[in-house]
């Protein structure tokens, strides 16, 4: 157990910055791969809270105040209300094309 | 000066009438049956803010609510330019029938709220609150570009713009986060400060720079991130896609300018900035070339719209990449070709889109057949201003176009990007060849049998005539927006 939390002791900024870095790319690849709405609306949650997890580890590890869990908590509270305006737009989409897949509901076009 | 919560207050009436007037719109809705009288009530509030910002125009800079908003002559140049596109659009959706198929009340909540965004977005002096007006810009936008119920199109606009909107918007809070994290702090002050040092990691924070400048050109519409707009604006109420096109435009070059001038850049003698950000790459090469793509793609995809709406879609594209041309020079006289090109186009823009949606109220068509001889079916008038917003848009002279591309050429020439300069020239030829087919649909095509007369829609002619005398008097003497232009350099120097 000791030996476990002396491992922990060592995370540092440069492990939040990879794992978010990681979050970032896969938010873009889903948004890029897949066809359904909802799927896509979770890709950019991802990126959101990639974004989240870079401020909260730069405000602890480099500027020691708290300005960057402030904009983390702004970041969930947007991503929050983006998601009620998109589920209503999908909501929307579903009644009239009775599909969210992105492809079949190409109507815009010249 | 550094101010307060309350004493803040003092000076930020603009805002304040523009949410009161959001606020008692919002119970209005309740209790009156009557929603056109809403518009009015909206309508009268914008004319009490831009009367309150103009008031407040020259008063020397202070940074309000704890450093958090700048209030300074570009801020309210911006709001300026806002208002006035909000009462324009607010007098075309009175006469718009489109408009008349949504919930009127909250349309005109959501379009007050849409610009009260826009205000933050021109004054934000912390990432924090550049993030928190860009959102509600964008939040409110997807509402207002879905509106129309029942509607495939609009339905599909708005999904598409918000999965743009919130890839845009991630990517760049991304980068911010970065930026964040080399300056140590969201303040703009301190960010100039850390990059006068040098900045950090060369590679790092240019990767950032390129991911707050996909935030930042998701709302002016520059490529490679322009890829919603023609979706959206034709998906979109008509009179919402004039406000969109020329306000989301000036709101993206307003949060622009101010973060990568004052925030990061130093002003040095005679109006020429350093970008000391970055001293081992070369900034400005990657910005020419995002101008010369984005106009070029503009204009290319715009030869075979047959949509009008779509048509001005990749046209706007297109002048993005004009207005980028005064980001490649880093001096002042860039800024202020910028700065009067925002609201020659917001004058044309907003006329043009005018002329689109009388069309489609007679007819109910955006489409190109719809114009076949337009000025022999009783609708002349429309189809003269037609043409003049469209010579301006090409920037033909005597129009007030004309002069907003020659101050941008002219700057680009003195700063001797000269391939940026041909380029723009060859741009500008292109775009002349599918503005003028529609002129010359309007003029010289037979009107089909099967073409009915278009009654003009009386309660616009009013606003039309407006923009077209506008149009063609800032093209003979443009010296006093000039001199508006250049008095709304002044920034807060952190």
């Amino acid at each position: 157990m000791a030996e476990y939390v002396a491992l922990l002791a060592d995370v540092g900024l440069k492990h939040y910055l990879v794992v978010s870095g990681i979050l970032f790319a896969l938010g873009i690849y889903i948004v890029l791969t897949r066809r359904n709405a909802i799927s896509i609306l979770l890709g950019v949650e991802l990126i959101l809270n990639s974004a989240g997890l870079n401020y909260v580890a730069f405000s602890h590890f480099s500027t020691g105040q708290v300005d960057g869990q402030i904009y983390t908590v702004f970041i969930i509270m947007l991503a929050a209300s983006e998601a009620a305006i998109g589920l209503a737009i999908v909501l929307a989409i579903y009644q009239l094309f009775s599909t969210i897949d992105v492809e079949a509901t190409e109507t815009l076009k010249d | 000066m550094d101010l307060g919560n309350v004493a803040s207050l003092s000076l930020f009436y603009p805002e304040i009438v523009l949410a009161g007037t959001i606020l008692v719109l919002t119970i209005l809705d309740l209790v009156v049956a009557n929603k056109r009288a809403m518009a009015y009530l909206g309508l009268a509030g914008c004319l009490v803010a831009l009367g309150a910002t103009v008031d407040l125009y020259g008063t020397e800079p202070t940074l309000l609510f704890h450093r958090m908003v700048a209030l300074d002559n570009f801020s309210l140049f911006f709001k300026v330019v806002t208002l006035a596109a909000l009462v324009g659009a607010i007098w075309m959706s009175i006469g718009s029938g489109e408009v008349r198929q949504v919930h009127l009340g909250e349309y005109y909540i959501v379009l007050l709220t849409c610009g009260f965004g826009m205000f933050f977005m021109a004054s934000a002096n912390n990432l924090l609150m550049a993030y928190l007006g860009l959102e509600l810009v964008s939040l409110t936008s997807y509402i207002l570009t879905g509106m129309l119920p029942h509607n495939r199109r609009s339905a599909e606009a708005a999904l598409k713009y918000l999965i743009y909107g919130g890839v845009a918007s991630g990517t760049m809070i991304y980068g911010m986060s970065w930026v964040f994290g080399m300056a140590g702090s969201l303040d703009y002050a301190t960010i100039n400060a850390a990059m006068a040092e040098g900045g950090g990691n060369q590679i790092a924070l240019f990767m950032a720079f390129v991911f707050i400048l996909a935030g930042f050109g998701y709302k002016m519409a520059f490529a490679p991130f322009h890829m919603w707009s023609p979706d959206v604006y034709q998906g979109a109420p008509t009179p919402f896609t004039g406000f969109l096109s020329v306000a989301s435009n000036a709101a993206g070059v307003a949060i622009l300018i101010r973060f990568f001038y004052p925030a990061v850049s130093t002003l040095g003698q005679e109006g020429a900035w350093a970008f000391q950000a970055l001293p081992a790459l070369q900034w400005t090469d990657l910005l020419v070339a995002l101008s010369i793509i984005t106009m070029t793609w503009g204009n290319l995809s715009a030869l075979n719209q047959r949509n009008v709406k779509r048509l001005l879609a990749y046209s706007g594209i297109a002048h993005a990449g004009y207005i980028m041309m005064g980001l490649v020079v880093l001096n002042n006289d860039g800024l202020n070709a910028m700065l009067f090109y925002v609201v020659v186009y917001l004058i044309m823009n907003l006329g043009a889109f005018l002329v689109v949606m009388i069309v489609a109220n007679a007819t109910g068509r955006e489409d190109m057949d719809a114009y076949r001889g337009l000025a022999w079916r009783g609708a002349a008038f429309p189809a003269v201003c037609m043409m003049v917003f469209l010579a301006s848009l090409t920037g033909l002279p005597p129009m007030a176009g004309f002069i907003g591309k020659l101050l941008l050429v002219a700057a680009i020439i003195e700063g001797q990007f000269y391939v940026l300069a041909v380029v723009a020239m060859i741009n500008t030829v292109v775009s002349l060849y599918y503005y003028w087919r529609i002129v010359k649909t309007m003029f010289l095509d037979e009107p089909a049998p099967e073409d009915g007369p278009v009654a003009a829609t009386a309660s616009a002619m009013p606003l039309l005539g407006a923009l077209m005398v506008l149009t063609i008097v800032l093209g003979v003497y443009w010296a006093p927006l000039l001199d508006y232009t250049t008095g709304s350099l002044g920034f807060f120097m952190p």
